[in-house]
């Protein structure tokens, strides 16, 4: 009896010691980006673990919406995965002040990366990085090349072509002309206001004015983007109120849409979801005396969880992302996201391509509510100009009230924009 | 003789009420004492007092979205007392009698209760979805969106009114029925005169949940329109209001003071609510004697 019982626990104490060593080893990536699961699983886990087969790597998303409310509280409960993947700017600034996010200033692959790389995710003094930056997003309009051909259109290059365009394919009435959906909102600011707004607002100009406090939300650049569009109302697809992020996708996917503001990310969505659809792009469409001007995003960053217990084997990983077969593998197999490492790497899918080259001709910027702006709690900077957008788009609010709405609420809280 | 202390009471009821305590007293009493602290940019946790309920009704920023919280979950409330309880109790009545096929109805009316939230959600969200289902913009409008789920929410937990109904009305003898039939009585008088005033209590029970479970509802709306109580937080309530808060969402961070600020409030709501239940109705009503 004494015997069987000194067995048993001793095979439960190998038991438990073999399990903890198993979870030791493997590192949990958190991310925003369930779309990329497949690619993950199939394609840059494998290149990963061929290299280091000691270390098992899994891929670990969740809803974009979620995303973040959801790691806030992993962290907390100390359950979040070994490397995470990190908004850029204030969000993950936030992470590392908190002590949540790991210093990488000693991992060997950060200087592969320029200063300019490293802003998103580096203090304010920029003297600490904590993520590694992966990949920068670019916005600009998908449009499907059939329907194109079909109704003999050529691509827009002002906004007067582009809506006169619109018009077209609405009097043909077989497809929808414009699909984007106002239900989940952050379309609304990101493939919206945040794509076509840099040319009215002058780029950097326009953004670094907004943190100075000599530029506002409700005058100039910015008020003219929320005008430029409220032009879109009348050729949206119908019933836009009511589909979501996914409806969308799923509509153009389908070829049942012209044109989709997209963010370079949705090339790969696409790519997956209708591989014979004949994708195109066109670059956001100039003003009269505008340059043209890109929102080239730094997107997404990967970091090192503070509490993680398996710290080595995260360093190795993050320093694989910073090298060359990396960069080609998520360049090619990610169309849209473009990695951020002075490394070489070609590009296979031509629409990539496309939006790579507007980077030679376009002024560049990115998103105006991301730096510092959105530091306060609430109300919210990004989630303000979401819910203006939205109802600008569904014109259930003027332009002009809609910039009041937005700079009103930056006013309350930031100091340089106090009382203007 | 004294008589001896009933220790075998307090030992059989130890389990359920150390359980009880540590997973919704402590929870309820720790939260209650974070809304009373504040810490400022990371710093250390200090406390505050009443100032993060002032704060919270206050300062334009959180009274704005609060008071619209509440007032959208006083409709989402009210629409279910118009619906899910008188369209529950028809049920029950239509099929206390005998009738073919009641275990049937029974059964198939009962699922959704069972059916998790998200995939009611979900499914609700395809059939409403212009692109998939129905050419409906009902829950993309600020105007439809609220009533919207709020029925989706009636059609899921209809069951739940139905059955506690059915329970009491098997209760009622059937003397009551044969005399009443005898007096030459139509269904509906013997409704009105003698079940619903029957079943009083169990329509008081039924109000009173109905009262809790809506000023605590999240599910719904968070599988339907998504954490922001969208469009233009036509479908926000409380629930949401304080995941959003406390949680945090897309680039606004948590905060959990305010959060639990914010479920301060809602448990003093709902207090308010039963504490008027108990008062003005159940002890009025006369326990029932057959």
């Amino acid at each position: 009896m004494k015997r069987t019982l000194l067995t048993a626990a001793l095979t439960a104490g190998f038991l438990a010691t073999a399990q903890v060593q198993a979870q030791k080893g493997t590192l949990t990536i958190e991310s925003w980006r369930n779309d990329d699961l497949k690619t993950w699983n199939n394609i840059l886990i494998p290149a990963f673990e061929k290299l280091h087969p000691d270390i098992k790597v899994t891929f670990s998303p969740s809803a974009p919406t979620d995303y973040n409310a959801l790691l806030q509280t992993k962290l907390k409960g100390g359950s979040a995965g070994d490397i995470i993947a990190c908004r850029p700017f204030d969000n993950s600034l936030e992470l590392y002040k908190a002590k949540y996010l790991a210093s990488l200033n000693d991992l060997a692959g950060l200087k592969n990366f320029s200063t300019v790389a490293k802003t998103a995710w580096s203090t304010d003094d920029g003297k600490t990085t904590f993520c590694v930056p992966t990949a920068a997003v670019i916005h600009g309009f998908l449009y499907n090349k059939g329907i194109f051909a079909e109704l003999g259109l050529s691509v827009p290059k002002t906004e007067a072509q582009f809506l006169d365009t619109l018009k077209k394919i609405k009097a043909n009435g077989k497809y929808a002309p414009l699909v984007i959906g106002t239900k989940d909102q952050w379309e609304s600011a990101t493939m919206g206001f945040q794509n076509i707004g840099p040319t009215l607002w002058g780029a950097e100009k326009g953004r670094i004015g907004l943190i100075a406090g000599t530029a506002q939300y409700n005058k100039g650049g910015f008020l003219a983007a929320f005008q430029a569009l409220a032009r879109w109302q009348p050729y949206l697809v119908g019933g836009y109120q009511a589909l979501a992020y996914p409806d969308s996708q799923n509509y153009f996917g389908q070829g049942r849409g012209a044109i989709y503001p997209a963010g370079s990310w949705d090339i790969a969505t696409f790519r997956g979801m209708n591989p014979k659809l004949e994708l195109g792009a066109f670059q956001p469409y100039t003003f009269p005396g505008k340059k043209c001007t890109i929102s080239d995003h730094p997107d997404i960053g990967f970091g090192l969880n503070a509490a993680s217990p398996n710290k080595e084997a995260a360093r190795v990983f993050l320093d694989w992302l910073a090298t060359d077969q990396f960069a080609q593998l998520y360049a090619n197999e990610l169309p849209g996201f473009f990695p951020l490492a002075n490394v070489n790497y070609t590009l296979k899918d031509p629409v990539a391509q496309q939006f790579v080259s507007w980077r030679k001709d376009c002024d560049k910027t990115f998103r105006s509510s991301y730096q510092i702006l959105s530091r306060n709690s609430n109300p919210n900077n990004e989630n303000d100009l979401w819910n203006a957008s939205a109802q600008v788009l569904s014109g259930s609010m003027t332009p002009q009230q809609a910039g009041d709405f937005v700079q009103k609420n930056l006013a309350s809280w930031y100091a340089p924009q106090k009382g203007k | 003789m004294r008589k001896r202390f009933p220790t075998h009471i307090v030992v059989f009821l130890l389990p359920a009420a150390a359980i009880y305590t540590l997973f919704m007293i402590y929870p309820l009493f720790t939260s209650l004492w974070l809304s009373l602290n504040n810490a400022v940019n990371n710093g250390p946790e200090h406390f505050v007092g009443l100032a993060n309920y002032l704060r919270l009704f206050q300062a334009p920023e959180f009274s704005g979205p609060l008071w619209n919280a509440l007032w959208n979950n006083l409709k989402f409330f009210l629409i279910h007392m118009a619906v899910q309880n008188p369209v529950g109790l028809l049920l029950a009545v239509l099929l206390s009698r005998q009738l073919a096929g009641t275990a049937f109805y029974r059964t198939v009316i009962f699922t959704p209760t069972v059916l998790s939230v998200v995939i009611v959600g979900f499914a609700w969200r395809l059939i409403l979805n212009p692109q998939w289902g129905l050419h409906t913009t009902l829950l993309g409008l600020p105007s439809t969106s609220l009533i919207t789920v709020a029925l989706i929410s009636v059609w899921q937990n209809v069951g739940i009114p139905m059955m506690l109904f059915t329970a009491a009305l098997i209760r009622i003898p059937n003397e009551y029925f044969e005399a009443a039939r005898m007096d030459g009585a139509s269904p509906w008088r013997v409704f009105w005169s003698i079940q619903l005033p029957l079943i009083f209590p169990t329509l008081g029970i039924v109000s009173v949940l109905t009262f809790v479970g809506n000023f605590n509802a999240f599910d719904i709306i968070f599988a339907t329109q998504g954490a922001l109580g969208g469009p233009n937080f036509s479908t926000d309530i409380l629930g949401t209001f304080f995941y959003r808060t406390f949680m945090g969402y897309q680039l606004q961070l948590g905060d959990p003071y305010m959060g639990s600020t914010i479920a301060g409030v809602m448990l003093l709501i709902i207090l308010a609510g039963v504490i008027a239940y108990l008062v003005g109705w159940q002890r009025r009503i006369q326990d029932l004697q057959y």
